[in-house]
C-alpha cells in the first residue's frame, strides 16, 4: 500500500474517531458503571468467591492467548483454558448437566476437532501482526469500540434479580424438557447433525479426477 | 465483593470481544474458527447467568444446550471448507481465497 496523503489523513482521521469515541463512551458509560459496582460492593467476600475470580482469571486469559497469540497451538491451549473455565463457571450457575456438556462436546469434540484440522493443513507458525490489513493496532481499535459499550449494559443496567427456587436434578428436567415442551428443536437439530455429518464428508473429501 | 450476576455478564462480554477481536485480526481460517467459538461461549455463558439469577427453571440452560449442538455442527461444516480450501489453494491464509472458481 502506498504511503499516498490520502491515505496518511485516512487513518489520522479513523484514529481521532476512535480516540474521541473511546473518551465519549468513558464518561457516558464507565463512571456510572464505577458508581453502581461501587453501590453492589458492600457485601463481604467468602471462598466461593475468590474461586470464582480465580477460574474467571483462567477463563479470561485463555481468551486473551486465542486472540493474541501467534502460534496458532498457543491459541488452541488458551480455547482450551477458556472453554475449561466457562465450563467451571456453569457450575457456579448450578448448571451441571451443562458443564459436563461443555467439557464433552466442546473441549472433547469440537477443540479435538480443530487441532486435526490445525494438524493436516500444517501451518503451525503465522505472524498475525500485518502492516497491510487489520493488525494488532486495529484489534484494539476494535476491542475499544466493543468492550466498554457491553460492559456498560453488563453494570449498569439495574436487573431484576429474583433469586429463583435451584433446580436440583438439571439431567432429569432436561431430558423431560426434551421430550415434551422442546420436542421440535430437539428433532430439527437431531436433523441438523444429520445434515452436516453428511455435508462435511462431502466437502473435504478429495475430488476423484475422472481419467 | 460477593459474585452476582453483572459478574457473570461482564466475563460474556469480555469473551465475547476477544472473539471478535481474534475473527477479525486471524489470517488463518481456523484461527478464526477459534475465535468463533469464544463468541458462543460469551453467549452461552449469559444464558446460563440469566438462568440462574432471573428466570429459573432449566430453559436457559436448554437454551445454551442447542448453541453447544450447533456450534459443534457448524464446526464440523466449517473445518471441512477449511480441508478444502487447502486442498484448493494450498494454503489456509484467508486472503488467499480471493476466486470464484479454480
Amino acid at each position: 500500500m502506498k504511503l499516498t496523503t490520502r491515505t496518511v489523513l485516512g487513518w489520522l482521521a479513523g484514529a481521532v474517531a476512535a480516540i474521541a469515541f473511546v473518551a465519549v463512551m468513558g464518561n457516558l458509560a464507565i463512571r456510572p458503571a464505577e458508581q453502581a459496582l461501587r453501590a453492589h460492593a458492600e457485601q463481604p467476600a467468602g471462598l466461593v468467591d475468590v474461586l470464582f475470580y480465580v477460574l474467571a482469571a483462567l477463563t479470561l486469559l485463555g481468551a486473551a492467548g486465542v486472540a493474541l497469540s501467534r502460534n496458532i497451538l498457543y491459541s488452541a491451549i488458551g480455547l482450551l483454558a477458556a472453554l475449561m473455565g466457562a465450563g467451571s463457571l456453569y457450575v457456579f450457575l448450578s448448571a451441571d448437566f451443562l458443564a459436563i456438556t461443555q467439557l464433552l462436546v466442546y473441549i472433547g469434540g469440537v477443540l479435538v476437532l480443530l487441532l486435526f484440522a490445525v494438524m493436516l493443513t500444517n501451518r503451525i507458525t503465522e505472524i498475525n501482526v500485518s502492516n497491510a490489513s487489520l493488525g494488532l493496532a486495529g484489534g484494539l481499535v476494535l476491542a475499544l469500540a466493543v468492550a466498554p459499550v457491553l460492559l456498560a449494559v453488563a453494570t449498569v443496567t439495574p436487573w431484576a434479580v429474583t433469586e429463583p427456587a435451584v433446580v436440583n436434578h438439571t439431567a432429569a428436567e432436561i431430558g423431560d424438557g426434551f421430550l415434551t415442551r422442546w420436542l421440535l428443536p430437539f428433532e430439527i437439530a437431531s436433523m441438523v447433525l444429520l445434515a452436516t455429518l453428511v455435508g462435511s464428508v462431502v466437502i473435504a473429501r478429495k475430488e476423484i479426477k475422472a481419467d | 465483593m460477593q459474585v452476582g450476576l453483572p459478574h457473570f455478564l461482564v466475563i460474556g462480554a469480555l469473551l465475547f470481544t476477544a472473539g471478535l477481536v481474534t475473527v477479525a485480526t486471524r489470517r488463518n481460517a481456523v484461527g478464526v474458527l477459534m475465535g468463533i467459538e469464544l463468541i458462543l461461549n460469551g453467549a452461552n455463558v449469559n444464558f446460563a447467568a440469566f438462568n440462574h439469577y432471573v428466570v429459573g427453571g432449566i430453559s436457559g440452560q436448554v437454551f445454551a444446550l442447542f448453541v453447544i449442538v450447533l456450534a459443534a455442527a457448524e464446526a464440523a461444516v466449517g473445518l471441512a471448507i477449511v480441508l478444502a480450501m487447502y486442498q484448493t489453494f494450498k494454503t489456509i491464509d484467508v486472503r488467499s481465497a480471493d476466486v470464484l472458481r479454480e
